[in-house]
């Protein structure tokens, strides 16, 4: 049978369930591995300071994942890190790359302070949604503009978002400082501290604020528009192809802004939540560095929406660990950062390896030898 | 003659300031023409900035040479520049990606090793004064040039003249424009590339140096602010040309020195406002100098931003 030789043979039922497995495990494999080379990499980093890397990842364990009260202090760090994740990764299905989400997170934030103040005597159950939608309006604003300058004006959208960051940390100290100080803050100017009524809580039975919650089901609505709807389809198909797209029908400038702006509203709901639930009002530490984790942590979920969930976890206990770490093996704050950096150089240096690394040719490399 | 000149210390500030300001926007930008007209283009040099002067003013403090600090700079900075062109120039690793890795990574380290030389004061790079001629302080200390000024606005006409009328510049020019024409000549478009983002670096780290090292003169971790960032802009700007380098530093520094300047003279409100002035000024020039279209005119057709 001459012509049945170039067949391969018919799988058996268990392999191809196997195939089928490791098809899936394929995409996860790479950016393992590449967030073990990073974590290897800060390893030789600290021996080379003479600090024992062992050391370091046991507290770290211990601090952001070990006990009932280091996953309180993780799960807070999330809620913020979700949001701001997702500014990157809902956009960049479009095929751009916009990091300046920490722009969006401040500005909501101010948002909710400063609007709190007027609405003092409102019921909480009309001025909380109102308070998160304002604050989600102006992230939405903020980064849709982004969006836009890049359709409208083809302006850099990666430049162009970052400038505005550095734009918005400059509006939230002039107001805070200015316009909406409230006189009583003295040491650290605030916006006056909301109403008992219009503050976050915590979600029942846990010591983590609503925001988690919220930013879960965020990320997995941002699945399911990705992956599962037409409009998701198509900004897939406008990431990947422009002219393509423009040929098809599709609405790429329609597409564009909204995923733009969709980005920045979720950064905006950082803001109100860090405002409402953490802070509880609205001050420089807003800018607290959140919104560039996010863009590590989309970049390490390869900006899928439910990947985003246990990157954010992973990154949140890091940064929840940081204080113990410093302390004891006397490192410095920037220790962290110094560790993103390398996860995020050996995650985006793993790309070269994609598709050279293949279970499924594993699997069946036995048929072909 | 009195010191006493009125409102006119505000204009004065603003050209003492825009020489003092410039000088970290020319050679990030100068470094980032050579890089671009490569066909790269590296984001990652505000990291870079911090970290060269973080290395520059470490090693003027340890000894006692304000010139072997911007050495220093300068061979970290190079250090940073081909760790980005070595990595970009595996297949499908993004450069603008890459760039924002190394963004977190430089400042990362750069606060990491820099913790130790916040208190410690390293010796100054020194000034020359241009306005001798003058009585007023105020005209004096308008005109207090550093050397390193005066090297990079030479820097840029020689940068100009090097991608005219070398063959260096041309093989820059041609990897550029078309990778294929440059095979085609038996040039390696990666090695040049790489070589490219290495200079690119090392400009951007002598940039950190005068940071640290001149004005304002100490290190601590809010010394660059977004600078290396605005001189990747200020490229597009420019449209490739170091000449048109020089003038935009200038511009930006004016727009950098604008607060104090305000300030020198009692106008102290809306102080943030005032800071962000170049950044809105960047964004501005971005919109006004881009095209609907994605295309800019003088663009390296190679460069991912403009494709």
């Amino acid at each position: 049978m001459a012509v049945g030789a170039d067949i391969p043979a018919p799988a058996t039922p268990l392999r191809a369930w196997l195939t089928g497995i490791a098809g899936r495990a394929e995409g996860l494999l790479l950016p393992v591995l590449a967030l073990l080379a990073g974590f290897a990499v800060f390893a030789v980093f600290l021996l080379l300071l003479g600090k024992n890397p062992a050391t370091f990842y046991a507290l770290v364990y211990k601090a952001g994942f070990g006990t009932a009260f280091s996953w309180n202090n993780t799960l807070s760090r999330a809620a913020p890190l979700l949001f701001s994740a997702l500014c990157v990764a809902v956009p960049a299905r479009l095929g751009l790359v916009v990091i300046g989400g920490e722009g969006a997170i401040v500005l909501g934030g101010v948002m909710a302070g400063g609007l709190a103040m007027l609405l003092a005597g409102w019921p909480a159950i009309l001025a909380m949604p109102l308070l998160a939608l304002m604050a989600a309006l102006v992230g939405a604003i903020w980064i849709g503009a982004v969006g836009a300058l890049r359709q409208w004006r083809g302006v850099n959208e990666t430049i162009a978002s970052l400038l505005l960051a550095y734009i918005a940390i400059a509006l939230m100290n002039h107001l805070v400082e200015g316009p909406l100080r409230d006189p009583a803050s003295l040491n650290k100017p605030s916006t006056a501290p909301l109403a008992e009524s219009l503050r976050v809580g915590d979600l029942p039975g846990w010591n983590v604020h609503w925001g988690l919650a919220v930013a879960v089901v965020c990320c997995i609505l941002c699945w399911v528009l990705i992956e599962r709807t037409t409009t998701g389809f198509g900004a897939r198909i406008a990431g990947g192809n422009v002219r393509a797209a423009q040929v098809q029908g599709l609405p790429v400038t329609r597409l564009v802004v909204g995923f733009t702006a969709l980005g920045g509203a979720f950064a905006g709901l950082a803001g109100y939540f860090e405002v409402s639930a953490v802070h509880g009002s609205a001050n420089a530490s807003l800018a607290s560095g959140y919104g560039y984790t996010g863009i590590l942590v989309a970049f390490l979920a390869r900006h899928n929406p439910l990947a985003i969930i246990p990157v954010a976890l992973l990154l949140a206990g890091f940064e929840a660990s940081s204080g113990l770490v410093q302390r004891r093996m006397d490192l410095p704050d920037a220790t962290m950062t110094v560790l993103q950096g390398f996860v995020f150089v050996s995650i985006l240096a793993s790309e070269t390896l994609t598709g050279r690394i293949s279970l499924t040719a594993w699997l069946n490399r036995k048929d072909t030898a | 003659m009195s010191g006493d000149i009125g409102l006119w210390a505000v204009p004065l500030a603003m050209v003492g300031g825009a020489i003092r300001v410039s000088t970290p926007f020319l050679f990030v930008s100068l470094g980032e023409v050579i890089t671009e007209r490569s066909g790269r283009i590296n984001l990652g040099l505000e990291g870079t900035l911090v970290f060269g002067a973080m290395a520059g003013y470490a090693l003027a403090y340890m000894t006692g040479s304000p010139w072997i600090g911007v050495l220093a700079a300068a061979g970290a900075g190079a250090a940073f520049g081909l760790l980005h062109g070595l990595l970009c120039s595996l297949p499908r690793v993004n450069d603008i990606a890459i760039g924002i890795a190394l963004m977190l990574l430089g400042t990362g380290l750069a606060f990491f090793f820099g913790k130790a030389f916040i208190q410690p004061v390293a010796p100054d790079l020194p000034a020359i004064n241009l306005g001798w001629w003058s009585d007023l302080p105020q005209v004096q200390a308008a005109l207090r040039v550093n050397v390193l000024f005066i090297i990079g606005g030479l820097l840029a006409v020689a940068l100009a003249w090097m991608l005219k009328r070398t063959r260096i510049g041309l093989t820059l020019r041609v990897v550029g424009d078309s990778s294929d024409a440059a095979r085609a000549l038996g040039i390696r478009p990666a090695r040049v590339r790489i070589l490219a983002t290495g200079f690119g670096g090392a400009l951007a780290g002598m940039g950190g140096a005068y940071l640290s090292l001149f004005y304002p003169g100490s290190w601590n971790e809010g010394i660059s602010s977004g600078q290396g960032l605005i001189a990747v802009a200020l490229v597009i700007f420019a449209r490739w040309s170091p000449v048109n380098c020089f003038f935009a530093a200038l511009l930006f520094g004016a727009a950098g020195a604008l607060g104090p300047a305000l300030q020198s003279v009692g106008v102290t409100s809306g102080y943030y406002l005032f800071y962000a002035a170049p950044f809105v000024l960047t964004l501005v020039v971005l919109i006004a100098s881009s095209s609907k279209s994605g295309a800019l005119t003088g663009a390296p057709r190679e460069l991912s931003i403009t494709k």
